[in-house]
């Protein structure tokens, strides 16, 4: 039985095999896509995305298995899934007519051929033409991708270009062959803000003068919604919703896409919006209940919910299809009674006139070694003339792409590396050259909070040693009692149960992780934290807890946050200042709210612009303000201004002469030219 | 106050259950193929024949008797008898003594050397790495008879100087195995996390980076118990090692290469011996280190 769309999925499973028991991974995933239409997947990790997209290629390896269901296309008259995974006809079908792209450009292309001939390689297995033609083939698809000198990089190898670059070259090589559908798996995750745009906006125009589908899948609700024409929703294996974009975000239906919605940040969020986490973890394939699996984080469960075994999709609207069983008016008298519920106030931060930090002039290079001998051939200039003060109570936003020198910025601040210039002065005293022996005291002072919880807890320890280790190195507790109680009130505070802490750390989920990571940051009552991307590991649903969690400490210790992230909206939301950094400078310090509406550096106001707001309406009214070529290499520093060959308004003076960090008015300070 | 206490003696209930269950997860885990339990009761029981070689020889392995030269097996002498009537089955049993003892200790004395070496270059890195991994390659260079051979000769047999011998010439495996470990676990964020909160350096090396790189070291120990065993033999077999009266594995089997033709397996049996031993040892060390990774067990 054939379909009338370009690809139609019915009923999908595709079962696991662990612990000899085999459970569901996607349980009846229907789908369709449409020739010419983006269509995005938007889930959490373990939602199974990713699972439904491979087993309808048949790509699933084992110990999984797709156990049923039917996948049609266009011109096929078999179900896909009749086929066997190594036949002719699936072959044929990947690469040819549904070609892929994955996440990590670092490592999808092979390193010792060149990109010339991966590309070519895919049209001649697809496409009956003489290599000659194919070669010109590739040439056009890399100047599709907007590769420059297209001929000569022909011959190039995958380590002769940037990560952006990569990426083109495996949109070129999945478009090169001209499938019927392109499915971008997290594609851009792993890319610079300002990269992702470019990458995500060639991707449209392409699909759009090829009339090629796209299937975007991505745990960004951002990007969902500046890109995708009609969205799907997963969640523990299902589909949750699906319809138009708008109508996914302005009609919601399903209290799951509700409560996501209310759980991220937004850049155009008031500052005091109280972000509204989804409490609990997302069920674990294995011990998924027979009921909805978002039954036990739901805001709007019911008795009837638990008793139902069918939760398939149901046309709630035109076009617009739920599982979930409530009627529209239980969801309204839900909805209002949550708009009720007291969510309490974001917290209120005191915060005190005194400075925390000052740091002033900071440099540090990093010389790079080359030869036998070890001579020295040149330096990484990663930060130069850092200069920014933070106040007690205060957090600092520190935003900017990567290689901009952030970590780099935190690690001087923490003294893991000796600043080769410049003052720091914490707690009234100039920590920039001080020895280990008398960082010492120092060090209980400054904590940090890392970005990968699967890496930042020593997986030996147990969570009470990890959490009472410099109790103990500082002498900060008197006893085992003390020193018990002490940790138990810190896990507590973090809201873990102190029960657990015998636990090693690969028994936690990655939120656990994270606030076992707080709980050891504070546990030596620090006044300052520095929080290097400590949510951009976490799911969505995780993300808003540890926000609001971090945000309760700050209130309660009046600690100081320096918070560094790329992602603009949680900086937003979290901080009271924001420091925006480009290749190792401070382009511009101002007020939250007076950054976003007020941008003054263009570079400031590209990766505003390149940030996706989870809202079509809102998306459509933005202008975008375009941003040429990508970060330079750190070698390559660019002389004068550092963004002058990528800035669309640069002048000559700009090419020469660096500009000063100026205040404009009141806190606000721009390092450019034309300011 | 009262509930606070039953909340702690509840969690520490709920600790000591973990904990038990940790460890009888670990033995379920190294058990749960059946060539390691088999290992397992083999190498035990070669352990507690070597405990118990008193009381389990038939005869007095040194006793030369010679009107029972050369036998072959009989009802009398199981294993035959040697070239001096000697019992064949009781000198392998007592023989199991030297071959166990030379081989764990060989192997302790490289790991603790090697290891603490390892894990100073590895964590210094620099000029110190330089010094120590040049010692290690040195050592390395010379095969491990040549260099056995030379010792042998100036500090005498002996199962203790055995020990030594072999333990530093298998030293510089521990060296470089340890180094890379060391080398990559520093780099991660945990450790960045020790010193921030004023770990000293050696407290960070016992505390952090020790028991996160001790598994490979583990399994390479018990793997290496056999080889040991195996070059004691080798030693003892070129007449270098344990020199006689004293039984050894290694003597036996070159004591009965001149029968080979004559009496078989007075030269075979040991070596069957140091066979099984060495096969056991490695696939325990096998079993071990699958035990050990949470990833093989299936836990991430």
């Amino acid at each position: 039985m054939a379909s009338k769309h370009l690809l139609e999925i019915r009923n999908l499973v595709t079962t696991f095999r662990s612990d000899n028991r085999e459970f569901n991974a996607i349980e009846g995933v229907s789908m369709h896509v449409d020739r010419g239409e983006i269509v995005g997947i938007v889930g959490e990790s373990g939602s199974g995305k990713s699972v439904t997209m491979l087993s309808s290629l048949q790509l699933i390896a084992s110990p999984g298995r797709v156990a049923g269901g039917e996948v049609y296309l266009e011109g096929v008259k078999d179900n896909l899934l009749s086929y066997g995974s190594d036949s002719e006809e699936m072959r044929q079908i990947r690469g040819g007519r549904i070609s892929m792209i994955f996440q990590e450009p670092m490592t999808s292309l092979n390193p010792v051929l060149t990109v010339g001939y991966q590309i070519q390689e895919n049209i001649l297995l697809h496409k009956k033409v003489t290599p000659e033609e194919a070669k010109r083939r590739t040439i056009e698809a890399m100047k599709m991708v907007n590769i420059p000198d297209a001929e000569t990089r022909y011959d190039y190898y995958p380590q002769q270009f940037s990560g952006g670059m990569r990426q083109r070259i495996m949109i070129a090589m999945a478009m090169a062959p001209g499938p019927d559908i392109l499915i971008a798996d997290e594609a851009t995750t792993a890319l610079d803000v300002t990269t992702q745009a470019q990458l995500l906006e060639m991707i449209r125009d392409i699909a759009k003068k090829t009339n090629t589908a796209v299937i975007m899948v991505t745990h960004n609700l951002g990007l969902v919604a500046r890109y995708a024409e009609r969205i799907y929703v997963m969640y523990g294996g299902h589909i949750m919703e699906t319809s138009d974009c708008v109508e996914v975000f302005h009609n919601t239906k399903h209290p799951y896409t509700r409560a996501l919605l209310r759980a991220i940040p937004r850049l155009d969020d008031p500052k005091d919006r109280v972000l509204i986490p989804i409490d609990g973890l997302p069920p674990v394939p294995s011990q998924r209940p027979p009921y909805c699996p978002f039954y036990e984080r739901c805001e709007y469960r019911c008795d009837a919910c638990k008793a139902n075994t069918d939760y398939s999709l149901k046309q709630v609207g035109e076009n617009h299809w739920s599982s979930c069983i409530l009627t529209q008016q239980q969801l309204d008298e839900g909805a209002e009674a949550l708009l009720h519920k007291n969510y309490g106030e974001s917290p209120v931060r005191p915060q005190l006139d005194d400075y925390c930090l000052k740091v002033s002039n900071v440099r540090k290079y990093f010389p790079v070694y080359k030869g036998l001998l070890r001579k020295k051939v040149g330096e990484v200039k990663a930060i130069e003339d850092i200069a920014f003060d933070l106040k007690q109570g205060e957090t600092l936003g520190v935003v900017g792409e990567s290689g901009c020198g952030k970590t780099t910025l935190a690690r001087c601040i923490m003294r893991m590396y000796e600043p080769d210039e410049g003052t720091i002065i914490f707690g009234g005293r100039d920590i920039a050259h001080l020895k280990d022996k008398e960082l010492k005291p120092v060090r209980p002072k400054i904590s940090m909070i890392f970005q990968d919880p699967f890496s930042s807890l020593d997986p030996r320890q147990s969570a009470e040693s990890i959490v009472g280790e410099s109790l103990l190195i500082h002498k900060l507790v008197n006893g085992r009692t003390e020193y018990e109680n002490r940790v138990d009130e810190l896990l507590r505070k973090v809201g873990m149960d102190p029960a657990m802490k015998d636990r090693v750390a690969h028994e936690f989920s990655g939120g656990q992780r994270q606030r076992i990571g707080i709980a050891r940051a504070l546990s030596s009552n620090p006044d300052l934290i520095i929080c290097d991307e400590p949510i951009s590991a976490l799911d969505v649903s995780i993300q808003a807890q540890i926000i609001n969690l971090l945000e309760k400490i700050q209130a309660e210790t009046g600690i100081s946050y320096i918070f560094i992230a790329h992602d603009l909206a949680v900086v937003k939301h979290i901080s009271d200042r924001i420091l925006v950094m480009y290749l190792g400078r401070v382009m511009e310090i101002a007020e939250c709210d007076e950054l976003y509406e007020h941008p003054l550096h263009p570079y400031t106001q590209a990766l505003l612009s390149a940030i996706p707001v989870a809202d079509p309406l809102v998306e459509a009214q933005r202008e975008a303000v375009p941003i040429q070529g990508e970060v330079p290499s750190i070698l390559k520093r660019p002389s004068g201004c550092p963004f002058h060959n990528r800035c669309p308004r640069a002048t000559e003076r700009c090419s020469q002469e660096v500009p000063a960090l100026h205040t404009v008015k009141g806190s606000h300070q721009v390092a450019c030219h034309l300011v | 106050m009262s509930q606070t206490r039953t909340d702690s003696a509840a969690a520490q209930a709920a600790i000591r259950a973990n904990k038990a269950k940790k460890r009888k997860q670990f033995i379920r885990a190294l058990f749960s193929r059946k060539i390691v339990l088999v290992s397992a009761v083999i190498v035990v029981l070669i352990i507690l024949v070597a405990l118990f070689a008193n009381q389990l020889m038939p005869f007095d392995p040194n006793k030369p008797s010679v009107r029972d030269r050369n036998q072959g097996p009989s009802a009398v002498h199981l294993l035959g008898t040697d070239e001096f009537g000697r019992d064949v089955l009781s000198r392998i049993i007592i023989g199991s003594r030297v071959s166990l003892i030379v081989g764990v200790l060989a192997v302790v004395i490289a790991c603790i050397i090697g290891t603490s070496l390892g894990m100073i270059a590895g964590y210094f890195g620099g000029i110190v790495d330089d010094v120590i991994s040049r010692i290690a390659e040195a050592v390395r260079v010379i095969p491990q008879v040549v260099l056995a051979i030379a010792l042998c000769a100036v500090f005498g047999g002996g199962i203790v100087n055995m020990s030594i011998i072999l333990g530093i010439s298998n030293m510089t495996v521990y060296i470089r195995m340890m180094r890379s470990q060391v080398m990559s676990i520093k780099e991660r964020d945990y450790i960045m996390a020790g010193r921030l909160q004023g770990n000293s350096n050696a407290r960070l090396m016992l505390r952090h980076i020790l028991p996160n790189s001790i598994s490979p070291i583990i399994v390479t120990m018990t793997q290496q118990i056999g080889g040991t065993i195996l070059s004691e033999a080798g030693l003892s077999f070129l007449g270098l090692g344990i020199s006689t009266p004293t039984a050894s594995w290694g003597t036996l089997v070159s004591g009965g290469r001149s029968y080979l033709l004559t009496n078989p397996v007075y030269s075979l049996a040991p070596g069957v011996c140091i066979a099984l031993l060495v096969i056991c040892l490695n696939s325990l060390g096998d079993g071990v280190r699958d035990a050990l990774d949470p990833r093989l067990r299936g836990e991430l």
